[in-house]
Protein backbone atom coordinates (compact mmCIF):
# COMPACT_ATOMS: atom_id res chain seq x y z
CA UNK A 1 0.00 0.00 0.00
CA UNK A 2 1.28 3.46 -0.85
CA UNK A 3 1.21 4.77 2.74
CA UNK A 4 4.03 6.35 4.73
CA UNK A 5 6.93 6.20 2.36
CA UNK A 6 10.27 7.82 1.80
CA UNK A 7 10.15 9.61 -1.52
CA UNK A 8 12.94 11.73 -2.96
CA UNK A 9 13.29 13.28 -6.39
CA UNK A 10 16.72 14.26 -7.68
CA UNK A 11 16.34 17.02 -10.23
CA UNK A 12 16.77 20.56 -11.41
CA UNK A 13 14.24 23.39 -11.76
CA UNK A 14 15.09 23.84 -15.45
CA UNK A 15 14.88 20.26 -16.64
CA UNK A 16 11.72 19.41 -18.57
CA UNK A 17 12.31 15.76 -17.71
CA UNK A 18 12.22 16.54 -14.01
CA UNK A 19 9.08 18.63 -14.46
CA UNK A 20 7.39 15.52 -15.86
CA UNK A 21 8.00 13.57 -12.66
CA UNK A 22 6.81 16.49 -10.52
CA UNK A 23 3.59 16.90 -12.51
CA UNK A 24 2.87 13.20 -12.07
CA UNK A 25 3.48 13.39 -8.32
CA UNK A 26 1.23 16.48 -8.10
CA UNK A 27 -1.54 14.71 -10.02
CA UNK A 28 -1.47 11.96 -7.42
CA UNK A 29 -1.17 14.40 -4.49
CA UNK A 30 2.02 12.71 -3.30
CA UNK A 31 4.53 14.58 -1.14
CA UNK A 32 8.26 14.19 -1.73
CA UNK A 33 11.63 15.71 -0.93
CA UNK A 34 13.11 17.60 -3.89
CA UNK A 35 16.89 17.50 -4.07
CA UNK A 36 18.23 20.09 -6.51
CA UNK A 37 21.29 19.12 -8.56
CA UNK A 38 23.42 22.10 -9.60
CA UNK A 39 24.33 22.72 -13.25
CA UNK A 40 27.54 20.92 -14.11
CA UNK A 41 27.68 18.95 -10.86
CA UNK A 42 26.52 15.45 -10.07
CA UNK A 43 25.99 14.48 -6.46
CA UNK A 44 27.20 11.19 -4.97
CA UNK A 45 23.57 10.19 -4.55
CA UNK A 46 22.85 10.79 -8.24
CA UNK A 47 25.88 8.81 -9.40
CA UNK A 48 24.97 5.98 -7.06
CA UNK A 49 21.28 6.00 -7.99
CA UNK A 50 21.72 6.26 -11.76
CA UNK A 51 25.10 4.72 -12.53
CA UNK A 52 24.10 3.91 -16.13
CA UNK A 53 23.12 7.37 -17.37
CA UNK A 54 24.18 9.61 -14.43
CA UNK A 55 21.22 11.88 -15.25
CA UNK A 56 18.27 13.50 -13.56
CA UNK A 57 15.46 12.91 -12.83
CA UNK A 58 15.81 10.00 -10.43
CA UNK A 59 12.93 9.08 -8.15
CA UNK A 60 14.05 7.27 -5.02
CA UNK A 61 11.19 5.41 -3.38
CA UNK A 62 12.04 3.76 -0.06
CA UNK A 63 15.67 3.69 -1.13
CA UNK A 64 15.02 2.17 -4.56
CA UNK A 65 15.88 4.35 -7.57
CA UNK A 66 13.76 4.67 -10.70
CA UNK A 67 15.32 6.43 -13.70
CA UNK A 68 14.19 7.86 -17.04
CA UNK A 69 11.39 10.43 -16.89
CA UNK A 70 8.60 8.59 -18.73
CA UNK A 71 9.41 5.36 -16.87
CA UNK A 72 9.15 7.35 -13.62
CA UNK A 73 5.78 8.79 -14.73
CA UNK A 74 4.44 5.30 -15.46
CA UNK A 75 5.78 4.05 -12.13
CA UNK A 76 4.02 6.86 -10.25
CA UNK A 77 0.82 6.12 -12.15
CA UNK A 78 1.00 2.43 -11.19
CA UNK A 79 2.02 2.80 -7.54
CA UNK A 80 -0.46 5.58 -6.74
CA UNK A 81 -3.15 4.30 -9.11
CA UNK A 82 -6.00 5.01 -6.73
CA UNK A 83 -4.71 8.38 -5.51
CA UNK A 84 -5.51 10.49 -8.55
CA UNK A 85 -6.62 10.46 -12.18
CA UNK A 86 -4.99 7.88 -14.46
CA UNK A 87 -2.03 9.29 -16.30
CA UNK A 88 -1.79 6.46 -18.83
CA UNK A 89 -5.08 5.69 -20.61
CA UNK A 90 -6.91 2.59 -19.44
CA UNK A 91 -7.58 1.24 -22.93
CA UNK A 92 -4.58 -0.79 -24.21
CA UNK A 93 -4.68 0.77 -27.68
CA UNK A 94 -4.88 4.31 -26.34
CA UNK A 95 -2.04 3.42 -23.98
CA UNK A 96 0.10 2.25 -26.90
CA UNK A 97 -0.66 5.48 -28.77
CA UNK A 98 0.28 7.54 -25.70
CA UNK A 99 3.60 5.70 -25.42
CA UNK A 100 4.17 6.13 -29.15
CA UNK A 101 3.84 9.90 -29.03
CA UNK A 102 5.94 10.15 -25.85
CA UNK A 103 8.77 8.31 -27.64
CA UNK A 104 8.33 10.43 -30.80
CA UNK A 105 8.48 13.63 -28.76
CA UNK A 106 11.72 12.60 -27.03
CA UNK A 107 13.52 10.77 -29.83
CA UNK A 108 12.53 12.80 -32.89
CA UNK A 109 11.12 16.17 -31.89
CA UNK A 110 13.10 17.31 -28.86
CA UNK A 111 16.56 16.84 -30.44
CA UNK A 112 15.48 19.39 -33.08
CA UNK A 113 14.42 21.86 -30.40
CA UNK A 114 17.66 21.28 -28.57
CA UNK A 115 19.60 22.03 -31.74
CA UNK A 116 17.97 25.46 -31.82
CA UNK A 117 18.72 26.11 -28.15
CA UNK A 118 22.42 25.29 -28.34
CA UNK A 119 23.04 26.62 -31.85
CA UNK A 120 25.78 29.13 -32.39
CA UNK A 121 24.91 31.92 -34.81
CA UNK A 122 24.35 29.45 -37.66
CA UNK A 123 21.24 30.70 -39.40
CA UNK A 124 20.94 27.91 -41.93
CA UNK A 125 20.92 25.01 -39.50
CA UNK A 126 18.72 26.83 -37.03
CA UNK A 127 16.17 27.76 -39.68
CA UNK A 128 16.04 24.16 -40.88
CA UNK A 129 15.64 22.81 -37.33
CA UNK A 130 12.87 25.36 -36.70
CA UNK A 131 10.99 24.15 -39.77
CA UNK A 132 11.25 20.58 -38.54
CA UNK A 133 10.10 21.55 -35.02
CA UNK A 134 7.05 23.23 -36.55
CA UNK A 135 6.35 20.19 -38.75
CA UNK A 136 6.53 18.02 -35.64
CA UNK A 137 4.12 20.30 -33.82
CA UNK A 138 1.71 19.99 -36.73
CA UNK A 139 1.84 16.20 -36.41
CA UNK A 140 1.15 16.61 -32.70
CA UNK A 141 -1.75 18.96 -33.50
CA UNK A 142 -3.34 16.09 -35.47
CA UNK A 143 -2.57 13.69 -32.64
CA UNK A 144 -4.21 16.07 -30.18
CA UNK A 145 -7.38 16.16 -32.25
CA UNK A 146 -7.55 12.35 -32.28
CA UNK A 147 -6.56 11.74 -28.66
CA UNK A 148 -8.49 14.53 -26.92
CA UNK A 149 -11.80 13.65 -28.63
CA UNK A 150 -12.95 17.21 -28.09
CA UNK A 151 -11.86 17.42 -24.47
CA UNK A 152 -9.27 19.70 -22.83
CA UNK A 153 -6.18 17.47 -22.85
CA UNK A 154 -4.52 14.67 -24.81
CA UNK A 155 -5.55 12.59 -21.81
CA UNK A 156 -9.19 13.70 -22.09
CA UNK A 157 -10.65 15.42 -19.04
CA UNK A 158 -7.40 15.48 -17.12
CA UNK A 159 -3.68 15.85 -17.77
CA UNK A 160 -2.31 12.57 -19.09
CA UNK A 161 0.80 10.94 -20.49
CA UNK A 162 1.17 12.88 -23.75
CA UNK A 163 0.24 16.16 -22.07
CA UNK A 164 3.10 15.61 -19.63
CA UNK A 165 5.51 14.37 -22.30
CA UNK A 166 4.99 17.45 -24.51
CA UNK A 167 3.89 20.14 -22.09
CA UNK A 168 7.07 19.94 -20.02
CA UNK A 169 8.95 21.45 -22.97
CA UNK A 170 6.68 24.47 -23.35
CA UNK A 171 8.92 26.90 -21.47
CA UNK A 172 11.92 25.75 -23.51
CA UNK A 173 10.03 26.25 -26.77
CA UNK A 174 9.42 29.87 -25.83
CA UNK A 175 13.04 30.23 -24.70
CA UNK A 176 14.26 28.81 -28.02
CA UNK A 177 12.10 31.29 -29.91
CA UNK A 178 13.75 34.22 -28.15
CA UNK A 179 17.28 32.78 -28.17
CA UNK A 180 17.28 32.06 -31.89
CA UNK A 181 14.79 34.66 -33.11
CA UNK A 182 12.51 32.06 -34.70
CA UNK A 183 8.74 31.63 -34.44
CA UNK A 184 7.79 28.12 -33.41
CA UNK A 185 4.36 28.66 -31.84
CA UNK A 186 2.03 29.84 -34.58
CA UNK A 187 -1.68 30.07 -33.78
CA UNK A 188 -2.46 29.77 -37.49
CA UNK A 189 -0.59 26.49 -37.82
CA UNK A 190 -1.36 24.84 -34.46
CA UNK A 191 -4.56 26.41 -33.12
CA UNK A 192 -5.60 23.40 -31.05
CA UNK A 193 -2.18 23.02 -29.44
CA UNK A 194 -2.05 26.71 -28.57
CA UNK A 195 -5.36 26.39 -26.71
CA UNK A 196 -4.15 23.20 -25.09
CA UNK A 197 -0.85 24.79 -24.00
CA UNK A 198 -2.66 27.54 -22.12
CA UNK A 199 -4.88 25.03 -20.34
CA UNK A 200 -1.92 22.79 -19.58
CA UNK A 201 0.22 25.56 -18.08
CA UNK A 202 -2.65 26.71 -15.85
CA UNK A 203 -3.62 23.22 -14.64
CA UNK A 204 -3.29 22.85 -10.89
CA UNK A 205 -0.71 20.09 -11.09
CA UNK A 206 1.43 22.11 -13.50
CA UNK A 207 1.19 25.84 -12.88
CA UNK A 208 3.85 26.24 -10.19
CA UNK A 209 6.34 24.06 -11.98
CA UNK A 210 6.76 25.87 -15.30
CA UNK A 211 9.92 27.96 -15.11
CA UNK A 212 10.02 31.60 -16.20
CA UNK A 213 11.15 31.90 -19.79
CA UNK A 214 13.79 34.56 -19.02
CA UNK A 215 15.40 32.27 -16.45
CA UNK A 216 15.40 29.43 -18.98
CA UNK A 217 17.07 31.67 -21.56
CA UNK A 218 19.81 32.51 -19.04
CA UNK A 219 20.19 28.84 -18.21
CA UNK A 220 20.18 27.88 -21.89
CA UNK A 221 22.96 30.35 -22.62
CA UNK A 222 25.07 28.84 -19.83
CA UNK A 223 24.52 25.31 -21.12
CA UNK A 224 25.34 26.46 -24.65
CA UNK A 225 28.54 28.14 -23.49
CA UNK A 226 29.66 25.03 -21.60
CA UNK A 227 28.97 22.77 -24.57
CA UNK A 228 30.80 25.04 -26.96
CA UNK A 229 33.76 25.33 -24.56
CA UNK A 230 33.88 21.53 -24.23
CA UNK A 231 33.77 21.14 -28.00
CA UNK A 232 36.76 23.36 -28.56
CA UNK A 233 38.91 21.74 -25.84
CA UNK B 1 -19.19 -16.22 -29.74
CA UNK B 2 -17.81 -13.27 -31.72
CA UNK B 3 -15.16 -14.17 -34.29
CA UNK B 4 -11.53 -13.49 -33.35
CA UNK B 5 -10.49 -10.01 -34.38
CA UNK B 6 -7.84 -10.13 -37.07
CA UNK B 7 -4.19 -9.81 -36.05
CA UNK B 8 -1.80 -8.81 -38.81
CA UNK B 9 1.94 -8.30 -38.43
CA UNK B 10 3.77 -6.22 -41.04
CA UNK B 11 7.37 -7.25 -40.69
CA UNK B 12 10.62 -8.17 -42.39
CA UNK B 13 12.12 -11.55 -41.66
CA UNK B 14 15.60 -10.36 -40.73
CA UNK B 15 14.59 -7.44 -38.52
CA UNK B 16 15.56 -7.91 -34.85
CA UNK B 17 12.78 -5.47 -33.93
CA UNK B 18 10.23 -7.54 -35.81
CA UNK B 19 11.61 -10.67 -34.17
CA UNK B 20 10.80 -9.23 -30.75
CA UNK B 21 7.14 -8.97 -31.73
CA UNK B 22 7.10 -12.47 -33.28
CA UNK B 23 8.50 -13.89 -30.03
CA UNK B 24 5.87 -12.03 -27.97
CA UNK B 25 3.01 -13.27 -30.17
CA UNK B 26 4.35 -16.82 -29.95
CA UNK B 27 4.74 -16.63 -26.17
CA UNK B 28 1.08 -15.61 -25.94
CA UNK B 29 -0.04 -18.13 -28.54
CA UNK B 30 -1.67 -15.41 -30.65
CA UNK B 31 -2.67 -16.56 -34.10
CA UNK B 32 -1.85 -13.91 -36.65
CA UNK B 33 -1.24 -13.25 -40.29
CA UNK B 34 2.39 -12.51 -41.08
CA UNK B 35 3.04 -10.20 -44.03
CA UNK B 36 6.58 -9.82 -45.28
CA UNK B 37 7.36 -6.28 -46.39
CA UNK B 38 9.78 -5.39 -49.14
CA UNK B 39 11.40 -2.35 -47.56
CA UNK B 40 12.58 -1.11 -50.95
CA UNK B 41 8.96 -1.05 -52.05
CA UNK B 42 6.79 -0.45 -48.99
CA UNK B 43 3.17 -1.51 -49.16
CA UNK B 44 0.37 1.07 -49.06
CA UNK B 45 -0.83 -0.64 -45.87
CA UNK B 46 2.51 -0.07 -44.17
CA UNK B 47 2.66 3.56 -45.25
CA UNK B 48 -0.88 4.10 -44.03
CA UNK B 49 -0.36 2.20 -40.76
CA UNK B 50 2.91 3.89 -39.77
CA UNK B 51 2.90 7.27 -41.50
CA UNK B 52 5.31 8.82 -38.99
CA UNK B 53 8.22 6.38 -39.36
CA UNK B 54 7.12 4.14 -42.30
CA UNK B 55 8.94 1.26 -40.58
CA UNK B 56 8.26 -2.29 -39.55
CA UNK B 57 7.22 -3.93 -37.34
CA UNK B 58 3.60 -2.79 -37.25
CA UNK B 59 0.94 -4.83 -35.49
CA UNK B 60 -2.58 -4.30 -36.73
CA UNK B 61 -5.30 -5.58 -34.40
CA UNK B 62 -8.92 -5.19 -35.34
CA UNK B 63 -7.86 -2.67 -37.98
CA UNK B 64 -5.90 -0.47 -35.55
CA UNK B 65 -2.11 -0.18 -36.07
CA UNK B 66 0.55 -0.08 -33.36
CA UNK B 67 4.20 0.75 -34.12
CA UNK B 68 7.56 0.58 -32.32
CA UNK B 69 8.60 -2.90 -31.20
CA UNK B 70 8.82 -2.34 -27.44
CA UNK B 71 5.47 -0.53 -27.46
CA UNK B 72 3.94 -3.41 -29.45
CA UNK B 73 5.27 -5.99 -26.97
CA UNK B 74 3.76 -4.07 -24.03
CA UNK B 75 0.50 -3.75 -25.98
CA UNK B 76 0.43 -7.51 -26.61
CA UNK B 77 0.90 -8.05 -22.89
CA UNK B 78 -1.96 -5.64 -22.13
CA UNK B 79 -4.41 -7.22 -24.57
CA UNK B 80 -3.68 -10.95 -24.23
CA UNK B 81 -3.75 -10.95 -20.45
CA UNK B 82 -4.27 -14.67 -20.05
CA UNK B 83 -1.07 -15.78 -21.72
CA UNK B 84 2.47 -15.78 -20.27
CA UNK B 85 3.02 -12.39 -18.59
CA UNK B 86 5.68 -10.47 -20.52
CA UNK B 87 6.20 -7.85 -17.83
CA UNK B 88 6.43 -8.31 -14.05
CA UNK B 89 3.42 -7.36 -11.92
CA UNK B 90 5.36 -5.34 -9.35
CA UNK B 91 5.63 -1.64 -10.39
CA UNK B 92 9.32 -1.37 -9.44
CA UNK B 93 10.20 -4.51 -11.40
CA UNK B 94 8.16 -3.19 -14.34
CA UNK B 95 10.05 0.10 -14.27
CA UNK B 96 13.31 -1.84 -14.18
CA UNK B 97 12.23 -4.00 -17.14
CA UNK B 98 11.33 -0.92 -19.19
CA UNK B 99 14.63 0.72 -18.25
CA UNK B 100 16.76 -2.17 -19.50
CA UNK B 101 14.64 -2.81 -22.59
CA UNK B 102 15.20 0.78 -23.69
CA UNK B 103 18.87 0.49 -22.69
CA UNK B 104 19.21 -2.23 -25.33
CA UNK B 105 17.86 0.17 -27.96
CA UNK B 106 19.75 3.26 -26.88
CA UNK B 107 23.06 1.75 -25.87
CA UNK B 108 23.54 -1.68 -27.39
CA UNK B 109 22.01 -1.43 -30.85
CA UNK B 110 23.26 2.08 -31.50
CA UNK B 111 26.94 1.54 -30.72
CA UNK B 112 26.95 -2.03 -32.04
CA UNK B 113 25.82 -0.63 -35.38
CA UNK B 114 28.48 2.09 -35.28
CA UNK B 115 31.13 -0.49 -34.52
CA UNK B 116 30.08 -2.43 -37.60
CA UNK B 117 29.86 0.61 -39.86
CA UNK B 118 32.97 2.58 -39.01
CA UNK B 119 36.70 2.08 -39.23
CA UNK B 120 39.64 3.68 -37.45
CA UNK B 121 39.07 5.83 -34.37
CA UNK B 122 35.28 5.93 -34.72
CA UNK B 123 35.26 2.13 -34.76
CA UNK B 124 37.50 1.87 -31.69
CA UNK B 125 35.35 4.34 -29.77
CA UNK B 126 32.17 2.51 -30.69
CA UNK B 127 33.74 -0.83 -29.74
CA UNK B 128 34.79 0.45 -26.33
CA UNK B 129 31.32 1.81 -25.68
CA UNK B 130 29.77 -1.42 -26.93
CA UNK B 131 31.86 -3.53 -24.55
CA UNK B 132 31.06 -1.22 -21.61
CA UNK B 133 27.36 -1.50 -22.35
CA UNK B 134 27.44 -5.28 -22.69
CA UNK B 135 29.20 -5.34 -19.32
CA UNK B 136 26.39 -3.25 -17.80
CA UNK B 137 23.82 -5.57 -19.30
CA UNK B 138 25.60 -8.66 -17.99
CA UNK B 139 25.75 -6.93 -14.61
CA UNK B 140 21.97 -6.66 -14.66
CA UNK B 141 21.56 -10.33 -15.67
CA UNK B 142 24.02 -11.74 -13.11
CA UNK B 143 23.12 -15.38 -12.48
CA UNK B 144 19.42 -15.13 -13.20
CA UNK B 145 17.79 -17.55 -15.62
CA UNK B 146 16.36 -14.65 -17.57
CA UNK B 147 16.50 -10.86 -17.20
CA UNK B 148 12.97 -11.25 -15.83
CA UNK B 149 14.22 -13.71 -13.16
CA UNK B 150 12.43 -17.00 -13.57
CA UNK B 151 10.13 -15.41 -16.15
CA UNK B 152 11.13 -14.75 -19.75
CA UNK B 153 10.04 -11.18 -20.40
CA UNK B 154 10.41 -7.77 -22.03
CA UNK B 155 14.16 -7.34 -21.59
CA UNK B 156 14.88 -10.88 -22.77
CA UNK B 157 12.75 -10.25 -25.86
CA UNK B 158 14.39 -6.88 -26.44
CA UNK B 159 17.91 -8.30 -26.47
CA UNK B 160 17.69 -11.90 -27.65
CA UNK B 161 17.43 -11.10 -31.40
CA UNK B 162 20.83 -9.43 -31.11
CA UNK B 163 22.42 -12.65 -29.89
CA UNK B 164 22.24 -13.81 -33.50
CA UNK B 165 24.36 -10.76 -34.31
CA UNK B 166 27.11 -11.85 -31.89
CA UNK B 167 29.06 -13.66 -34.58
CA UNK B 168 29.02 -10.51 -36.73
CA UNK B 169 29.95 -8.26 -33.79
CA UNK B 170 32.87 -10.57 -32.96
CA UNK B 171 34.08 -10.62 -36.54
CA UNK B 172 34.09 -6.85 -36.98
CA UNK B 173 35.07 -6.09 -33.40
CA UNK B 174 37.79 -8.68 -33.25
CA UNK B 175 36.90 -10.04 -29.82
CA UNK B 176 35.08 -13.01 -28.32
CA UNK B 177 31.73 -12.28 -26.70
CA UNK B 178 31.75 -15.73 -25.07
CA UNK B 179 35.10 -15.00 -23.45
CA UNK B 180 34.22 -11.48 -22.30
CA UNK B 181 30.55 -12.03 -21.40
CA UNK B 182 29.98 -15.74 -20.74
CA UNK B 183 26.78 -15.14 -18.77
CA UNK B 184 25.17 -13.34 -21.71
CA UNK B 185 26.08 -16.16 -24.06
CA UNK B 186 24.73 -18.80 -21.65
CA UNK B 187 21.53 -16.76 -21.28
CA UNK B 188 21.20 -16.59 -25.08
CA UNK B 189 21.43 -20.36 -25.30
CA UNK B 190 18.76 -20.77 -22.62
CA UNK B 191 16.46 -18.44 -24.57
CA UNK B 192 17.00 -20.47 -27.73
CA UNK B 193 15.54 -23.48 -25.93
CA UNK B 194 12.19 -21.68 -26.05
CA UNK B 195 10.31 -22.46 -29.22
CA UNK B 196 9.05 -18.88 -29.50
CA UNK B 197 12.67 -17.74 -29.79
CA UNK B 198 14.21 -20.49 -31.91
CA UNK B 199 11.42 -20.21 -34.47
CA UNK B 200 11.62 -16.43 -34.70
CA UNK B 201 15.36 -15.83 -34.97
CA UNK B 202 17.70 -16.15 -37.89
CA UNK B 203 20.79 -18.29 -38.08
CA UNK B 204 23.88 -16.24 -37.02
CA UNK B 205 25.73 -17.09 -40.23
CA UNK B 206 22.80 -15.88 -42.31
CA UNK B 207 22.84 -12.66 -40.25
CA UNK B 208 26.58 -12.29 -40.86
CA UNK B 209 26.23 -12.79 -44.61
CA UNK B 210 23.46 -10.23 -44.85
CA UNK B 211 25.15 -7.64 -42.62
CA UNK B 212 28.52 -8.10 -44.33
CA UNK B 213 26.84 -7.52 -47.67
CA UNK B 214 25.07 -4.36 -46.45
CA UNK B 215 28.17 -3.00 -44.73
CA UNK B 216 30.27 -3.47 -47.84
CA UNK B 217 27.55 -1.98 -50.05
CA UNK B 218 26.82 1.06 -47.89
CA UNK B 219 30.16 1.78 -46.26
CA UNK B 220 32.65 0.02 -48.52
CA UNK B 221 33.98 -1.85 -45.52
CA UNK B 222 35.10 -5.49 -45.74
Amino acid sequence: MAGDQELKLLGSWASPFVIRARIALNLKGVGYEFLEEGLGTKSELLLKSNPVYKQIPVLIHNGKPICESMIIVQYIDEVWAAAGPSILPSDPYDRAIARFWAVYIDDKWFPLLWKIIIAKADDEETAEAAEQVIAGLQLLEEAFEKCSKGKDFFGGKSVGCIDIALGCYFGWVKAAEKMAGVKLLDKEKIPLLMGWAERFCSADAVKELMPEVDKLIEHGKMVRARLNAAATN
Amino acid sequence: MAPEKAVVLLDERVSPFGQRVRIALAEKGVEHEYREEDLTNKSPLLLKSNPVYKKIPVLIYDGKPISESLIIVQYIDDVWVHGTPLLPTDPYERANARFWAYFVDKKIYDCGARMLKYTGEAHEEAKEEFMENLKLLEGELQDKTYFGGENFGLVDMAFVPFTTWFYTFEFYGNFSIEKEFPKLVAWGKRCMERESVSKSLQDPLEVYELLAYLIKKKYGKV
